[in-house]
């Protein structure tokens, strides 16, 4: 007897055609399912290790981190890059740039234990920010790092504790400037246009307690204009070449701090990150170009620093989801509900971030609101994206989340989920485990006069 | 159960364009969607095109089901049927 094959299903979906502006992007011809990710089925990484599941390509970031690395090396004879703990603080992602040639940039006193346990020398910690207590001082003093000083406050109060020490700290001040881009960032460090930078380099100088080493700027974050760049490091050379000529002292490093784009697209963004973000080597040609014509004598070229982090990292991260359900709005807008959000994807604020089906699908698409799973009106994925006929179950991934995500996510509403490594081998390892309601009540207490009640 | 009917004006073709001459609009719909249109030309009822859903295609009769309605709502929010 014959047996009638079933057909493939595909949910039904019809679209309104609207004859809208043309524009020069021209209609989406389809969806590439990304169903694998370093060799790796995305359903094998989600059935072993659970959904939502965020994911890292050790391939990924040894490939951007050399290809950051040569930009400026091929250019400029004495490159440090130091790695930004807050953008991705994760033990196992930083020792992959460590092990890469990386130091360590700090902003806390919990970021700078981070890199002294994850067995960073001390005098390769750059310690940065505004928040260090004195303690936080003598630790750093100790230890021989370099601390970029923020405000006058911070430079009294590291005299005052390196005197007590006994001990000469390394030095450098963080400076903020007009780089003709708007926001100007001067919140962080000493002003270089009304002379706060130099007052605070003399102070330093004369009052002969520490040792200036460096300087230090971040003119910005998600710079896609290269040119503030140039200006930055023709302002940072300035200050550095005016310090050897006043006071005979050679500046040991420029630190060019970070801020290079990565490929995401920003919310309200006309064109898409890949097509407008800057490349390594436009960065490393305004600033390399700079200081080598800024007037050192070549064997007096400071050592750069660049302490670039999202552009390093946010390729490398991934974060697998499963749709939880489907819906229509009011208006016929289909919503689709994942089992993660704004919780774990704290850049959805900011990004419109691209998203794949993990799972062959349809080439007919349907405008779609993508929402997280919380209880909470501002738990939205992605505001208008097209999407093909997804059903309950099947699984999507997002990618460039490798930045900011895993160290601003949220314990909010529902626990985080595992973090996973792919090795240079294609074989995944857990990094950090999810978290159980126990890890967080075990921080709580309750009062004696609270621990009963009838109800 | 439930009868309705696709408006005269709506016109579909086999690759998943659907004219509504009453209105001028026009929609794309993918097979599944275009066969349910011819579905509901030849005057289904709802509980007849599930079972000939759940005997053509590998689907489960809930998903067929929430499909099914989800699908309908849309027809009817796009003014192509009369309930």
């Amino acid at each position: 007897m014959e047996t009638l094959q079933k057909l493939k299903y595909e949910r039904p979906v019809i679209k309104q055609l609207n004859a809208g502006v043309t524009t020069k992007f021209g209609a989406q011809t389809g969806f590439i399912p990304h169903t694998h990710i370093d060799g790796l089925a995305v359903k094998d990484l989600t059935a072993r290790f659970g959904s939502p599941l965020f994911v890292i390509s050790e391939r990924t970031i040894r490939q951007t981190y050399q290809e950051a690395y040569n930009a400026f090396a091929n250019r400029y004879p004495n490159v440090q890059f130091a790695w930004s703990y807050k953008t991705n603080y994760m033990n196992a992602v930083c020792r992959v740039f460590h092990q890469e040639g990386s130091w360590a940039e700090v902003v806390s006193r919990f970021e700078y234990e981070k890199a002294l346990g994850n067995g960073v020398p001390g005098d390769k910690i750059i310690f940065n920010g505004p928040d260090k207590t004195a303690d936080d001082h003598r630790v750093a003093v100790l230890n021989n790092s370099p601390i970029h000083i923020d405000h006058f406050d911070e430079l009294y109060g590291l005299m005052e504790v390196s005197t007590k020490l006994g001990k000469r700290p390394k030095v450098a001040i963080r400076v903020n400037m007009d780089t003709g881009v708007q926001p100007m960032w001067d919140r962080f460090g000493f002003n270089y246009e009304n002379g706060q930078a130099w007052d605070a380099i003399t102070k330093i100088i004369q009052t002969d307690k520490m040792d200036l080493v460096g300087l230090h700027c971040h003119v910005g974050t998600f710079m896609l204009a290269t040119s503030a760049y140039a200006v930055a490091a023709s302002k940072m050379a300035d200050l550095a070449l005016n310090i050897k000529r006043q006071f005979g002292l050679d500046i040991q490093y420029l630190d060019m701090g970070g801020g290079f784009a990565s490929k995401n697209t920003l919310k309200g963004a006309y064109l898409s990150g890949t097509d407008i973000t800057p490349s390594f080597h436009d960065y490393a040609e305004q600033i390399c170009t700079t200081l080598i014509k800024a007037g050192f004598r070549s064997e007096e070229l400071p050592l750069l620093i660049l302490e670039t982090g999202r552009a390093l990292i946010d390729d490398a991260g991934y974060l697998l989801g499963t749709v939880l359900a489907n819906k229509r709005l009011s208006d016929g807008r289909r919503a689709t509900i994942m089992d993660f959000g704004v919780n774990l994807l704290f850049t959805s604020f900011w990004y419109e971030h691209a998203v794949s089906p993990a799972q062959d699908c349809s080439q007919y698409a349907e405008d779609a609101i993508l929402y997280g799973p919380l209880c909470m009106n501002i738990d939205v994925v992605r505001e208008n994206v097209k999407l093909p006929p997804l059903n309950k179950g099947d699984q999507m991934v997002v990618h460039r989340v490798g930045a900011y995500n895993m160290t601003q996510w949220m314990q909010f509403i529902s626990l985080r989920p595992n973090i996973v490594l792919i090795d240079l081998d294609g074989q995944p390892h857990l990094i950090r485990k999810h978290e159980t309601v126990e890890d967080l009540t075990q921080l709580e207490s309750t009062p004696a006069h609270l621990e009963s009640f009838d109800l | 159960m439930f009868f309705m009917k696709l408006k005269k004006s709506v016109a579909i073709s086999e690759n998943g364009f659907v004219f509504n001459a009453s209105r001028g609009d026009s929609f794309s719909t993918n097979p599944t969607g275009t066969r349910i249109l011819d579905w509901l030309r030849e005057g289904k009822t709802d509980t007849e095109m599930k079972t000939l859903l759940l005997e053509k295609y590998e689907i489960d009769e809930a998903t067929c089901e929430k499909d099914l309605y989800d699908f309908i709502k849309m027809l009817n929010q796009q003014n192509l049927i009369e309930a």
